[in-house]
């Protein structure tokens, strides 16, 4: 790993707490991020790791703890910062075309009451042209397929021109083209310097994706670069030793030393 | 038994110079009311929040009895400030009991709106003196008498309220398009960009009470609802931008408005609910007929496409 010590992490959480209805989502959670990485944000299902990204954007009140983005508080980093929703999140009837959400990655560098410029338009058509969806730019959202509209948030999410990422599982349920454009994006991004957090399901892909990884089940189990953490001991305290999952890991890792293997010859 | 319907009498009478004025101002008031409702009510449907136009409608009574208590009049400042005021309590309460109790949101607007309105019930028959306010004015209005009333100008003072009124809604959710847009589709986004979502909702729920109680005398609590929520629901029928329905959204009030009015001249009725019905009907056209999502331009689709591919199948034989 690069060592980075002159500058300031990415992002750093100092003992998060956050607490819904008074049952703890993450207890005390602390890490420090380098610049540069693509992140994997891995554990079970209400593990809190949606929690996780809108707290570390600072939409949540926090029971304890502090986030810092570049080493400087929250607040002075929003334009700074992009987001990719999950699908579920999102209610595909409403009356927007692909062109009007990308649009809305540049609202954050509009002021009060002025209207996306030509300038906004042609960085949400390079975006847009990025994804392979600018044909699509007058689609009403519902008429598009899994996949399109997964690559119409990654769009918006370039449209941002963000310097740190939050995405909120963008391979969940797209098809097999998408998931490789998408992960073509998340190394172009990397290689510009970007951060990019990214909550993931799929343990068979952890190691080929991410350099970075976050595991967590309401504590932070661990974070270190990926070959150092994604270990069978790791994963079995992340899941605890939840039986179906254990087998995927597994398999996944098996899968994974198989890869590494062919890859050597 | 329903009258007889005489094109003569109740099409062109209304317009001849004798009584063109009149049908102009009840038929505009109807249009001022109904268009400023039905593009709020854009903005609610799209949000999922249709029910909280239904709320507030109901709720701001005890705002509007209080100001017309203390001040003598159902309309001007003090109505809309004591109805907004209602208005952005009711959202406040519906909240704080979804955010304090295992009750969900559906329940909590139960709760809020119907408690107020019966205060506000309550309040009306102790309402002693001058302003008129009893419980079938608050049910159904009085579109005629208000806008037929004399006031210090041309134009009866309710319906100078009201264009005033339906003039700055345009104006507000222009000059709020991008924060009124994103905050309703992404909220998350929205707050991650430093957009204050939580205020552009009360705002919003601030400003729909002002609307309220600006239709609140002319159609009553009952009828406004079918105004905030008719128009809106047939233009996102006949058109998926945001832009183009709002539009359509007007004419939807203007087009109820005229055909309202002389329905309600045949069939001798009160004149909001007979709007309600042309409007409901037009909201019928564009179920059945609109090109993109009508059930007969839809079912057509669907056999055209099936007969293409029985075609080729046969052609393959």
């Amino acid at each position: 790993m690069a060592e980075s010590e002159s500058e300031s992490p990415a992002l750093e959480v100092h003992d998060l707490t956050v607490a819904y209805h008074k049952k703890p989502v993450l207890w005390g959670v602390d890490f420090e991020i380098p610049a540069g990485n693509l992140v994997g944000i891995v554990g079970p299902n209400g593990a809190g790791k949606s929690t996780l990204i809108k707290a570390a954007m600072g939409l949540l009140p926090l029971s304890s703890g502090w986030v810092e983005m570049f080493g400087e508080p929250l607040e002075e980093n929003r334009h700074r910062v992009g987001y990719v929703p999950q699908r579920e999140d999102i209610d595909w009837d409403f009356p927007v075309s692909v062109m009007d959400v990308v649009l809305m990655g540049r609202y954050g560098k509009l002021g009060l009451f002025k209207w996306p410029k030509k300038e906004d338009r042609r960085v949400a058509e390079e975006s847009l042209a990025k994804v392979k969806m600018l044909p699509f730019a007058n689609r009403q959202i519902s008429n598009l397929s899994g996949g399109q509209q997964q690559r119409v948030f990654l769009a918006r999410a370039l449209a941002q021109e963000s310097d740190m990422y939050f995405m909120d599982e963008p391979f969940a349920g797209v098809d097999a083209a998408t998931e490789s454009a998408i992960i073509d994006l998340l190394r172009d991004l990397k290689s510009k310097g970007k951060t990019v957090f990214v909550v993931h399901h799929d343990l068979s892909t952890v190691k080929e994706y991410f350099d970075w990884l976050i595991l967590l089940n309401t504590r932070l189990v661990a974070h270190g670069p990926t070959e150092e953490v994604f270990n069978p001991d790791m994963l079995g305290k992340t899941y605890g030793g939840q039986l179906t999952v254990m087998t995927e890991v597994a398999e996944a890792l098996a899968r994974d030393d198989g890869l590494d293997a062919t890859r050597r010859h | 038994m329903i009258p007889e319907f005489d094109w003569g009498v109740f099409l062109s009478e209304p317009w001849n110079s004798y009584q063109i004025e009149t049908t102009m101002k009840i038929v505009g008031m109807g249009f001022l009311v109904s268009a400023a409702c039905g593009w709020i009510g854009v903005f609610l449907i799209v949000r999922r929040m249709a029910l909280i136009g239904d709320a507030i409608s109901h709720s701001v009574l005890p705002g509007i009895v209080l100001a017309a208590m203390l001040f003598h009049t159902l309309s001007g400042p003090w109505i809309i400030i004591g109805a907004g005021l209602a208005g952005f309590l009711t959202t406040v309460f519906i909240e704080w009991i979804q955010k304090h109790s295992r009750i969900k949101s559906d329940a909590a607007i139960g709760i809020v709106f119907t408690s107020l309105f019966a205060l506000g019930i309550v309040m009306v028959s102790q309402m002693k003196g001058s302003v008129h306010l009893d419980a079938d004015c608050v049910l159904f209005g009085n579109l005629a008498e208000v806008a037929t009333r004399n006031g210090d100008f041309i134009l009866p003072p309710n319906m100078i309220q009201a264009a005033i009124v339906l003039g700055l809604t345009i104006l507000l959710s222009l000059m709020f398009y991008k924060e009124l847009l994103v905050s309703s589709f992404d909220p998350i986004l929205a707050r991650s960009i430093g957009i204050r979502a939580g205020l552009v909702h009360y705002g919003k729920m601030a400003w729909l009470s002002v609307i309220v109680v600006t239709a609140f005398e002319a159609v009553g609590s009952v009828i406004v609802i079918a105004m905030l929520i008719i128009p809106g629901a047939t233009a996102l029928l006949l058109s998926d931008k945001l832009r183009v329905a709002l539009v359509l959204s007007l004419v939807h009030a203007l087009l109820s408005s005229v055909i309202g009015y002389h329905l309600a001249l045949w069939l001798n009725s009160n004149i909001p609910a007979a709007m309600v019905v042309a409007g409901l009907l037009l909201f019928g056209l564009a179920w059945v007929f609109s090109p993109s999502q009508g059930i007969i331009p839809v079912w057509m689709a669907r056999r055209d496409f099936s007969e293409r591919i029985a075609l080729s199948r046969s052609g393959r034989k």
